[in-house]
């Protein structure tokens, strides 16, 4: 049972790609891997941290108040992994900028509390978070890939295309600029689920 | 007022919550499948965004920046609370939804059944937060800047939704794909879209 609540986000329940939860922050932070790597982290942990939270009080909370109640708790593990960002990691929080506190409102979030952790017990709660966290980080990865080796000629801030082989230095290539820029974000993940979609049947829309 | 009036367009064109930095996106592709729902919710959104983002400025500027509690005495001039800003940005947001609904429910039912689920929804839409979080780092000088800026973002969004669901109703008479009906297409237009946008990004204001 547990194997399945954590596979089935990471492929044909993917937050991304077939809920079409998440977007914002997933496209914007998308242009170099380390920032999306750290963005997918950080979203993971407070998936998982807030639905195991929420699932503990899940008997507590008044139905009327429960989505405050939500916002408060996801917002303070927001605080903690932010605060912790600029502590340790200054210059990726600073990339990140206003998609580390928009986590908050990311809304992979609050549908995971509402539709599994307030129905289910702590542990699988967690995992589903879990789960639902890194098939967003997944996506997020994928993306940024080919945006900052086609965009830049680098992955993770390192070189990959050689030097030598641009236009300035006598070569013949020369980097997408579109790719960096916000439109082509969009068009990556739209051809990411194509490619999904004609692999799994079953999700296609009629 | 000139520079309210530049602050304005410009965060309806140039800095539009959806093409350049994809805020509210979530809604912005479940809700745009007809023109009126669209209309309804971005004009929700535009209501919600000028109200909050000059209530988080005040908020912002007397109580959270390091140095704000400085008018309750010497003492205070040193607190900075700004890690807090979070917390208390999403609370105003989430009560005042909250506030707008009761008040929209009591006084106006025909827009209250109208806007329907999408007015407790747009608490968690990130345009609402992600214009106070760009509010807050954009240090703007006054109460009236900060209103131009909610209330342009909203219309930006609002233009952006009302277009995406125009175009949206014409798609459903085209022979797309069938891997890349629904959802993929709609990415690719919304891709193609901003692309356009970007030509406004030349203009200085």
């Amino acid at each position: 049972m547990n194997k399945e609540i954590f596979t089935k986000p990471l492929f044909k329940a993917n937050p991304v790609t077939v809920l079409i939860l998440g977007i914002c922050s997933c496209l914007a932070v998308t242009v170099q891997m380390k920032g999306a790597l750290v963005m997918g982290l950080s979203v993971s942990i407070v998936t998982a941290l807030s639905s195991l939270l929420l699932s503990l009080l899940r008997k507590t909370i008044p139905n009327r108040i429960r989505i405050i109640v939500q916002l408060v708790v996801v917002s303070l593990f927001v605080i903690l992994i932010s605060q912790f960002l600029k502590a340790y990691a200054y210059d990726v929080s600073k990339q990140l900028s206003v998609y580390l506190g928009l986590i908050i409102t990311n809304c992979i979030i609050m549908g995971r509390i509402e539709a599994f952790a307030l129905t289910n017990k702590p542990w699988p709660s967690f995992v589903d978070g879990l789960a639902n966290g890194l098939g967003y980080s997944m996506v997020l990865v994928i993306i940024a890939f080919f945006r900052e080796l086609l965009g830049s000629g680098t992955l993770f801030g390192y070189r990959v295309i050689p030097s030598s082989w641009y236009v300035a230095n006598g070569g013949f290539y020369e980097n997408n600029g579109l790719m960096i820029l916000p439109p082509m974000a969009l068009i990556l993940l739209g051809c990411i689920i194509w490619v999904q979609r004609s692999r799994m049947k079953e999700l296609q829309e009629k | 007022m000139l520079d309210c009036l530049n602050i304005f367009v410009k965060s309806i064109f140039i800095d539009n919550m959806i093409f350049a930095y994809f805020l509210g996106m979530c809604s912005y592709l479940a809700v745009s499948k007809n023109v009126k729902t669209a209309a309804g919710l971005g004009v929700a959104v535009t209501l919600i965004l000028a109200i909050t983002t000059p209530l988080n400025y005040l908020l912002d500027k007397y109580l959270l920046q390091p140095g704000a509690l400085a008018w309750l005495g010497p003492k205070f001039a040193n607190v900075d609370l700004s890690f807090l800003s979070f917390i208390v940005f999403i609370a105003v947001i989430a009560s005042l939804v909250q506030i707008v609904e009761m008040i929209v429910e009591k006084y106006s039912p025909t827009l209250y059944s109208a806007l329907g689920i999408f007015l407790p929804l747009i608490a968690v839409n990130c345009a609402i937060l992600g214009a106070s979080l760009f509010m807050q780092q954009r240090s703007y000088s006054n109460v009236g800047q900060v209103f131009a800026y909610g209330l342009g973002s909203g219309i930006g969004w609002l233009l952006a939704i009302v277009t995406l669901a125009a175009i949206r109703e014409k798609l459903a008479y085209s022979d797309v794909p069938k891997p890349l009906r629904g959802i993929g297409i709609t990415f690719i237009i919304t891709g193609l879209m901003a692309i356009s946008f970007m030509t406004f990004m030349g203009i200085k204001l």
